[in-house]
């Protein structure tokens, strides 16, 4: 850590959104989410643990709208922080830098996040009746 | 090839001292975890409901014990690296700073103990 907080070069207030920068705040984002989600599946876990009671209780909030919407929203981050991870894994190994190929395989990534999110929501809903 | 001396190296020289670490198990826990998460996500989808006894008799079953204590585990450790850059990143101030960095690293560690502990008790402890 610094001894002296030196300013932050502007950046936000100079260059103006793009693309790839949306996308890249949003794996961030998304990533945030599923630590939370993360939280809660380490109380999910707890529940079960826990015997019927206190499953219960849990139970009843995932199943409620809000914990629904919560549900649905952490499965679309799972599906955009995977294939956007995936994208990083792939520059990692120094494949896809030039500039139309990051705006293809960001395009790539949407699209798929969009679709397995849909499928998957789909399934839950058809599996246990109107959302997991 | 680096361009460290072995000297350099041995005395964590550098303005960080390390880093690449970090870099490199964010990448290992991404490899373990895009498989992982899709097996527990389809998993859970083939449940025929999510009721106590059901789930807890799908997390008994000592496959799926072993998968979900390496998921949570992997999780924990590749979420924690993510959300110390944010912090990093954003929080200002020395003890801020410090103070955040802390906490999350708390918080995972429990996280990590309870989804761990819980997986074991379900499967190994006879309670459900």
């Amino acid at each position: 850590m610094a001894l002296h907080e030196r300013p932050l070069s502007p950046h936000l207030q100079v260059y103006r959104p793009m693309y790839t920068t949306v996308l890249s705040i949003s794996h961030r984002f998304a990533g945030l989410a599923l630590a939370v989600g993360f939280l809660l599946l380490a109380w999910w876990l707890m529940a079960v643990a826990g015997g019927e009671a206190d499953y219960a209780a849990t139970a009843a909030w995932l199943g409620s709208v809000p914990g629904r919407f919560a549900l649905a929203a952490w499965l679309l981050a799972f599906w955009y922080h995977l294939f956007a991870g995936l994208r990083h894994l792939a520059w990692d190994a120094g494949l896809g830098f030039e500039k139309r190929s990051a705006r293809r395989s960001g395009m790539l990534v949407v699209v798929l996040a969009l679709a397995a999110a849909a499928i998957t929501l789909a399934l839950a809903w058809r599996q246990f009746g109107g959302g997991a | 090839m680096s361009l460290r001396s072995p000297l350099g190296r041995a005395l964590g020289h550098g303005a960080a001292k390390e880093g690449v670490a970090h870099w490199w198990h964010q990448r290992l826990t991404a490899m373990a975890l895009a498989p992982l998460g899709l097996w527990f996500l389809l998993s859970l989808l083939q449940l025929p409901d999510l009721g106590h006894a059901t789930v807890a008799g799908w997390i008994a079953r000592p496959f799926n014990a072993v998968l979900l204590v390496s998921f949570v585990a992997t999780l924990a450790w590749h979420s924690q690296l993510g959300v110390q850059v944010v912090v990093e990143d954003y929080v200002r101030g020395k003890g801020a700073r410090l103070a955040a960095l802390v906490l999350v690293r708390f918080a995972h560690v429990l996280a990590a103990v309870a989804g761990i502990f819980a997986v074991l008790a379900v499967a190994l402890g006879g309670r459900a």
